[in-house]
C-alpha cells in the first residue's frame, strides 16, 4: 500500500453493446465516495469496438474513462480481461475498484484480487467511507440471516467490492458533463488465450423472467409444505404474475432455484410484490425491498417482512390466499365485462 | 482424467440464529454440512469418471471435524480425500484460503497430475465465489465460473455451458482448467451401499503446514487475509407500512379496495 493509490474506479460491464445498468448505478455510488475522498471517479471499459461507450459513462458521473478496445476482448473471458484490468490497475494505481455482482463482474473481481494480492468483499448492499483513514466500508448481509457485516481492507490497495445490482442509485445523466478519455493497449494474442467463446445464447438459459415482471408472487417457508406452495402458483396464474421463492422454499425443493429472490437469487423491482409466508430475512429483502408496492402475509405479527411491506396481513396464508384468489378472480371477471361492454 | 474437487464444511445456514442483542452468530446446535454446491461438484466429477475413467480426489481445508465432508464426498463416489488442517490456516479470508488450497493442489499434482479442478459456485456461509478463480490465477490455469453443463470432454479440452445473467455462453477451454459448478448441473444420486461402507471407515490424508512445500507463512490464515470484519449490525429498520385488520375475508376486501383506488389492478394481466 502506498500514498500514490488514488481514485475510484468502476468496472463498466458491457452487455449487448450497452453499459450494464449496475455499472451506471455504481457510478452513482462511486461519485459520492469520490466526492468525499476528493478524488476522481473513473469508468474502466474493456471490449471490442466499445470506445464510443465512454460517452455513456461521463454523463453518469465519471471524470475519467480508461479504455482498452481490442478484438480479444470481444466476449467476456477471464484471461484477457484480467490481463487488461491488471495492466491498468498497475499503471494507474486506484485506491478503490467497484464491480457489479454479476457473473462476469464477480469473476473478474476474484481474479484481480488474487493477481493484485488485495481484499475483495462480495455482494455488497451498502457502501460507505471512513474519510480519515481512506477506508472503503463495504457492507453485506452475512450468514444468510438478519445481520449485516462491514468488511474493511486496511492495509492493501486497491480496496475492492462487488455490489448487488439494483441496490445503488444511478445519477440523472448530465450530457454537459466533461471527462477525460485514456486509451491503452493490450499486448495479448488470441493464440495465447486458452479459452474460446463458441457461442452466446440469449434467453433460454433462463426460463423464468423475474427481473422483467410487473407482478411477482413469492412464497416462503411459512407455506408449510409443497402442496400448500401450489397456492402461490394459483394466485400467480390468476393475476398473471411471475412466481418467486425464498431461499428456504428453494432449499425445500418446493420451487427451482431460477425462481429464487434475494441475496443469492434475483434482485427484483416489480410494481407489486406479494410476500406470502415469507419471514423477511435480510437475505431475502435485499432482493425485493425496492418493489413499488409490497403486500405481505405472515402468521407472525413480528416478522421483519412487515417492516418493508406497504400492506401487511397477519394471518395464515393457507386461509388468506384462497380468499384472495377468489376475490381477484371476481374482480378480473367484472373488469372483463366492463371492458367488453 | 484426474479431477480434484475442493469442498468446504459449512454451517447449515437454514438453521443459523443471530442473537439480536449482541448481533453475533449463535452456533449452538447448528449442524455442519458439505456446502451444497460442492456436493454437486463431486457428483459431476463422479459422472465424468464413469464416462471417461480416471480418478476423483477431494480437498478440504478446516479443523479435523471437516473430515465429515470428505467422508460425504466418498459416499457420493470420490476415490480419495485430502484435508489440510493447521492452526496457521485459521481465520483465512478468500485470498489466504486460495493460497493454502493451491499449495495443497500443487502437492497432489506432483504424484498425480491434475486435469481439472472443480469448486462449488460459492459456499453458502460466505456466498463469495472468490476462492475458485483465486486458485486458478495462482495455478495459472483458466477459470470458467458458473458452469451449468459439461457438454464435451476430450483429453485436451472441455466444452462447457456457462450461465450468464440472461442466457448462457458455450465455452471451450484447454486442460487443465478450473470450473465452478452451479446446482442445476445434476441431481445428487443416492449413495450406493458400497460407497457408504467405504465412507464409514475412510480416513483422509491429513496435511499440516509442515507437509506443504514452499509455503510463505505470511500469506496464510489471519495474517495473510487483507479483509477484516469491521462491525456487525442489524440492518437499517425500514418504516413498516399499513396493517390490515379483521378476518381473512375483510382483509382481502380492504386490499382489493386499495389496489382499485391506487389503480394497481391494470398490472394484473390475465383472468
Amino acid at each position: 500500500m502506498s500514498e500514490e493509490h488514488r481514485g475510484i474506479w468502476v468496472f463498466a460491464e458491457v452487455i449487448d453493446g450497452a453499459i450494464a445498468g449496475v455499472s451506471l448505478e455504481l457510478l452513482g455510488a462511486g461519485r459520492e465516495l469520490a466526492d468525499k475522498l476528493d478524488v476522481p471517479l473513473a469508468g474502466v471499459l474493456l471490449g471490442e469496438n466499445i470506445t464510443h461507450l465512454s460517452e455513456q459513462l461521463i454523463p453518469y458521473g465519471a471524470d475519467e474513462v480508461y479504455i482498452i478496445d481490442d478484438p480479444v476482448l470481444k466476449d467476456y473471458r477471464t484471461e484477457p480481461f484480467l490481463a487488461g484490468m491488471g495492466k491498468l490497475a498497475r499503471m494507474y494505481v486506484p485506491e478503490i475498484i467497484l464491480y457489479g455482482a454479476t457473473p462476469n463482474g464477480k469473476d473478474i473481481a476474484s481474479a484481480i484480487a488474487t493477481d493484485l494480492k488485495t481484499g475483495l468483499t462480495a455482494d455488497c448492499t451498502m457502501l460507505g467511507v471512513d474519510i480519515e483513514n481512506r477506508l472503503l466500508e463495504a457492507s453485506r448481509p452475512a450468514f444468510g440471516g438478519n445481520i449485516m457485516a462491514t468488511i474493511l481492507c486496511k492495509k492493501h490497495r486497491p480496496q475492492m467490492a462487488t455490489v448487488r445490482p439494483k441496490v445503488m442509485k444511478a445519477l440523472q445523466p448530465d450530457p454537459a458533463r466533461k471527462g477525460m478519455v485514456l486509451k491503452e493497449k493490450l499486448e495479448m494474442k488470441e493464440a495465447e488465450i486458452r479459452t474460446k467463446v463458441l457461442e452466446i445464447i440469449k434467453g433460454p438459459g433462463k426460463s423464468v423472467d423475474l427481473e422483467g415482471a410487473d407482478v411477482i408472487v413469492c412464497g416462503g417457508k411459512g407455506m408449510g409444505d409443497e402442496q400448500a406452495f401450489q397456492l402461490i402458483h394459483q394466485l400467480a396464474d390468476t393475476i398473471g404474475a411471475s412466481v418467486g421463492g425464498t431461499r428456504d422454499a428453494v432449499e425445500a425443493r418446493w420451487i427451482s432455484h431460477d425462481h429464487q429472490v434475494g441475496q443469492t437469487g434475483e434482485t427484483v423491482t416489480p410494481k407489486i410484490y406479494f410476500a406470502i409466508g415469507v419471514s423477511g430475512a435480510i437475505q431475502h429483502t435485499v432482493g425485493m425491498k425496492n418493489s413499488e408496492l409490497i403486500i405481505a402475509i405472515n402468521k407472525d405479527p413480528d416478522a421483519p417482512i412487515f417492516d418493508v411491506a406497504t400492506y401487511g396481513i397477519v394471518g395464515d396464508a393457507r386461509e388468506t390466499v384462497p380468499v384472495m384468489i377468489k376475490a381477484f378472480e371476481e374482480l378480473l371477471r367484472e373488469n372483463e365485462v366492463i371492458s367488453h361492454a | 482424467m484426474h479431477i480434484v474437487v475442493c469442498v468446504k464444511q459449512v454451517p447449515d445456514t437454514k438453521v443459523i440464529k443471530i442473537n439480536p442483542k449482541t448481533n453475533t452468530l449463535d452456533r449452538r446446535g447448528v449442524p455442519s454440512i458439505i456446502n451444497p454446491y460442492d456436493a454437486h461438484a463431486v457428483q459431476e466429477a463422479v459422472h465424468l469418471k464413469r464416462q471417461h475413467g480416471g480418478k476423483v480426489s477431494v480437498l478440504s481445508m478446516g479443523p479435523p471435524q471437516a473430515t465429515a465432508v470428505i467422508k460425504k464426498s466418498i459416499e457420493i463416489g470420490a476415490d480419495e480425500g485430502y484435508l489440510i488442517s493447521d492452526r496457521a490456516f485459521a481465520g483465512a479470508d478468500t485470498l489466504a484460503t486460495s493460497y493454502a488450497l493451491t499449495k495443497a493442489l500443487e502437492k497432489i499434482s506432483k504424484t498425480s497430475p491434475i486435469d481439472m479442478v472443480f469448486c462449488g459456485k460459492h459456499a453458502i456461509d460466505g456466498d463469495t465465489g472468490q476462492v475458485g478463480p483465486g486458485i486458478a490465477k495462482r495455478l495459472d490455469i483458466p477459470p470458467i465460473t458458473n458452469i451449468s453443463a459439461i457438454t464435451k470432454v476430450t483429453k485436451d479440452y472441455v466444452e462447457l455451458q456457462r450461465k450468464l445473467q440472461d442466457g448462457y455462453a458455450h465455452i471451450r477451454s484447454t486442460l487443465p482448467c478450473l470450473i465452478t459448478i452451479e446446482k442445476e448441473i445434476n441431481e445428487i444420486e443416492y449413495a450406493p451401499f458400497p460407497n457408504m461402507l467405504k465412507a464409514v471407515n475412510y480416513q483422509p490424508v491429513v496435511w499440516s503446514i509442515d507437509h506443504l512445500e514452499d509455503v510463505d507463512r505470511k500469506q496464510l490464515g489471519l495474517k495473510g487475509s487483507p479483509t477484516v470484519v469491521g462491525k456487525m449490525f442489524a440492518p437499517p429498520k425500514q418504516e413498516g407500512g399499513h396493517r390490515l385488520e379483521g378476518t381473512p375475508e375483510e382483509q382481502v376486501v380492504q386490499l382489493v379496495e386499495v389496489l382499485k383506488e391506487k389503480q394497481y389492478l391494470f398490472h394484473f394481466n390475465k383472468g
